[in-house]
C-alpha cells in the first residue's frame, strides 16, 4: 500500500502542498506560453489535479528498485525513464485539455501556445515526479524505522519476560530445600563433604543471580553454572546420576542468552534420570559448525512414568527466548527413541562480545 | 506416655541415599526407634513394610516408579493402625492431601532433631491409641480429584503391577476390595469402587451398575435384557449387567 494513501493524514498535506505547485506552474504557463491569466487557471487546475495522482505511482518505482537493495545506475536509470514517461504522459493530457478549451467559444486561439506550453510542461513534470519520488523513498524509510523500533521493543519484552520467567523458575525451591537435607545429613557423617557441598551451592547461586542481569554470556560460562548444578544433584542423587561433556573449544566461545540450558538441564535430571531406579547419564554436547552451534542434550527415561505437570513449561520457555533472540534463524528439537530423550539446539554462532 | 519403653520399628524410604542416612542417624540418637529396613523406592517400601511390618514408616512423597501416595495405597491394612506413615519432603504442597490420607505427621526437609523427636512422639501417641486403620481407599481418595490418574498400582503378594488406565477394561466392587479386569488379566485392590471411580478419568469410565464401572472404549453395544434390565456386551464378548441408572448414564455418554 503506498505510504501516503496507508497512514491516515498524510493524503491531506500531499494534497496541500500541491495548491503552491500549482500556482507555480500556472505563473509558469503565463509567463514562458503566454497564456491569459484565466486561460492559466482552467489549463493548470485540470492539469496538477491528475498529475498529483499520477504521481502517487512513483511508489511502485521505490518498491521496484529499493535504496541499498538496487544499484546507483539501475536506480537513477529507472526513476529518470520513469519520469520522463510521466511527463510525456502529462504533456498529452495538457494538450488535452487545451483542445478541449478550444472547442469553448473565445478559446480558440489556445492551441497555439501549444508549442511554447508543452516544454514547460514536459521539463516540469519531470522534475515535479522526481520530487514525487524523493518524498516517497523518505516516507518507505520513516515506515520502515518505526516498524523496526516496534519490533525491537517486541523482542526486548520478550527477552526480558523470558529472562524474568527463567530466574522464577531456576530459584526452584525444592531443589534448595532438598540440597540443605543432603547437607544437613553430611554434616556428621563426612563435614569436609558437607562444607564443599555448601560452597558449590553458594556458587550455584551467586552464578545465577548473577547473570540473570546480562543479555548474552559465553556457552563455557552456561556450561560452568549447569556443571555446578549437575555436581551438586549428582551428592543427592549418588551413583544413580552419571554426566558426560562433550564441549569443543569453538563452541563453547558463542554466546548465549544466560539460563538457557540449565532448566533443560535440570528437567533431564527431575524428569528423566529421578524417575528410573537405575538412575542414568545425562549427555551433553556443542558443536561449531557451518556458523551454527549445535547443542544436545540426551536423557534415558521412563516410557511408564507419569508425565510430571510442568515438565513441558521449560521447553516452552527456551523456545520463546529462543524465537526472541534469534527469530526463525535458532531451531530447538526434541526426539525420543529408544528410551532416550533428546533435544537439539541449534543457535547462530554469534561471538559472546 | 504411659508405656514410652515399647521399641519402635522404623522403616526408612527415600531414593537419596543422604536423606535416608540423616534419617537413620537422627532416628538412632532417639531413644526405643530401630530402623529395620532402608528402601530406595516404592518396589522396595511395599516388599520390605510386608516382610517386616514396622510401626512406622517414614516415607518420601517423589520417588521412581511408585510415589509416596501410591506406596501408601498398596499397604496392608492392620485393625491396630500400623504402620504408622510419616511423609517426609521438600514439597509443601501435598500436606493436605497426606493428611487426608491419615498420615501422623508431615516433615519438611530440611528437619533436625527436635522435629523428627516430635513426629515420634506423635507416632506413639497414634499408635497407643490404637487407631483403627485408615478405611479401604482413603489414601488414594485422598489425591483429590484435582487430577486423574494415570495409572493404577496393583499387589498380587510380592508383585507390583502398574496398570496404565486405558489398559483397564473394568472394574467390579468386591466387599472391601474391587476386582480390575486389565490386558486380559484380573487384579484385586484394597479400595472401594466409589474412591477408584473418583480417580479415574471422567471421560473414560462410566458407572454402569452399583458394582460396576466400564471403560467406554470396550462397550460395542447395549441389549435389553428379558427381564427389562440390559446388559453391555464388550469387545471380547463379556456381558456386564447394567442398572437402570447405569443404562441412562450410558446413553448420556454415547449420546444414544
Amino acid at each position: 500500500m503506498n505510504p501516503i494513501l496507508a497512514t491516515s493524514g498524510r493524503l491531506r498535506p500531499y494534497l496541500l502542498a500541491w495548491v503552491p505547485l500549482t500556482a507555480i506552474t500556472g505563473t509558469l504557463l503565463v509567463l514562458a506560453a503566454r497564456l491569459t491569466p484565466l486561460e492559466a487557471v482552467l489549463v493548470t487546475l485540470p492539469l496538477t489535479a491528475v498529475y498529483a495522482f499520477l504521481c502517487l505511482s512513483s511508489w511502485y518505482l521505490c518498491k521496484a528498485v529499493p535504496v541499498g537493495a538496487a544499484t546507483l545506475a539501475r536506480m537513477t536509470g529507472t526513476l529518470l525513464a520513469a519520469a520522463a514517461l510521466a511527463s510525456t504522459l502529462w504533456a498529452a493530457w495538457g494538450a488535452t485539455i487545451v483542445w478541449i478549451l478550444a472547442t469553448f467559444p473565445g478559446f480558440s486561439a489556445l492551441p497555439d501556445s501549444l508549442p511554447a506550453l508543452t516544454p514547460v510542461v514536459v521539463i516540469l513534470g519531470f522534475l515535479l515526479y522526481l520530487l514525487a519520488a524523493a518524498v516517497h523513498y523518505v516516507l518507505l524509510a520513516v515506515d520502515r524505522a518505526r516498524a523496526e523500533e516496534a519490533r525491537g521493543a517486541e523482542l526486548s519484552r520478550l527477552a526480558r519476560e523470558a529472562e524474568l520467567r527463567a530466574l522464577k523458575e531456576q530459584l526452584n525451591p525444592h531443589f534448595l530445600f532438598n540440597s540443605l537435607n543432603s547437607i544437613s545429613a553430611l554434616t556428621t557423617s563426612s563435614p569436609e563433604r558437607a562444607r564443599e557441598m555448601c560452597v558449590l551451592l553458594a556458587g550455584f547461586l551467586r552464578s545465577t543471580l548473577g547473570l540473570s542481569g546480562k543479555a548474552t554470556i559465553p556457552l563455557g560460562e552456561e556450561l560452568s553454572l549447569v556443571r555446578s548444578y549437575l555436581e551438586i544433584e549428582r551428592v543427592r542423587f549418588g551413583d544413580r546420576l552419571r554426566v558426560e561433556e562433550r564441549v569443543e573449544a569453538d563452541a563453547a566461545r558463542c554466546g548465549v542468552p544466560p539460563l538457557l540450558l540449565q532448566p533443560l538441564v535440570e528437567n533431564a535430571v527431575k524428569h528423566g534420570v529421578a524417575p528410573r531406579l537405575e538412575g542414568g547419564a545425562v549427555t551433553l554436547s556443542a558443536r561449531q559448525a557451518d556458523g551454527m552451534v549445535r547443542i544436545e542434550l540426551v536423557n534415558p527415561y521412563d516410557p511408564d512414568a507419569e508425565a510430571a505437570p510442568g515438565a513441558g513449561v521449560g521447553l516452552a520457555n527456551v523456545r520463546r527466548r529462543l524465537a526472541a533472540r534469534w527469530g526463525d534463524r535458532a531451531a530447538l528439537e526434541t526426539m525420543r527413541t529408544d528410551g532416550l530423550f533428546r533435544i537439539e539446539l541449534t543457535i547462530p554462532a554469534d561471538a559472546a562480545a | 506416655m504411659a508405656s514410652g519403653a515399647s521399641l519402635l520399628s522404623a522403616v526408612v524410604v527415600d531414593d537419596e541415599p543422604l536423606a535416608r542416612e540423616l534419617l537413620r542417624e537422627l532416628l538412632g540418637r532417639l531413644p526405643d526407634v530401630t530402623v529395620v529396613a532402608e528402601c530406595a523406592n516404592g518396589f522396595e517400601a511395599v516388599k520390605a513394610i510386608a516382610e517386616r511390618a514396622p510401626d512406622v514408616v517414614f516415607l518420601d512423597v517423589q520417588m521412581p516408579k511408585l510415589d509416596g501416595f501410591e506406596v501408601l495405597s498398596l499397604l496392608p491394612k492392620r485393625e491396630d493402625g500400623r504402620p504408622a506413615v510419616v511423609f517426609v519432603t521438600a514439597y509443601d504442597q501435598y500436606a493436605v492431601k497426606a493428611f487426608e490420607a491419615n498420615a501422623v505427621d508431615y516433615l519438611l526437609k530440611p528437619f533436625d532433631k527436635a522435629r523428627l523427636a516430635a513426629a515420634v512422639e506423635r507416632v506413639r501417641s497414634r499408635l497407643a491409641a490404637g487407631q483403627a486403620a485408615p478405611p479401604p481407599g482413603l489414601a488414594t481418595e485422598a489425591r483429590g480429584p484435582a487430577r486423574p490418574v494415570s495409572r493404577v498400582v496393583v499387589r498380587d503378594g510380592a508383585d507390583i503391577t502398574v496398570l496404565p488406565v486405558a489398559t483397564i477394561e473394568w472394574v467390579k466392587a468386591e466387599d472391601d476390595y474391587v476386582l480390575l479386569r486389565a490386558g486380559g488379566r484380573d487384579h484385586l485392590k484394597a479400595e472401594t469402587l466409589g474412591s477408584l471411580e473418583a480417580q479415574l478419568p471422567k471421560d473414560r469410565f462410566v458407572r454402569i451398575h452399583r458394582s460396576y464401572l466400564l471403560n467406554l472404549d470396550r462397550l460395542v453395544r447395549l441389549e435389553a435384557g428379558a427381564t427389562g434390565t440390559p446388559t453391555a456386551v464388550l469387545r471380547d464378548g463379556t456381558e456386564l449387567p447394567v442398572s437402570r441408572a447405569g443404562a441412562r448414564r450410558l446413553r448420556e455418554r454415547i449420546g444414544a
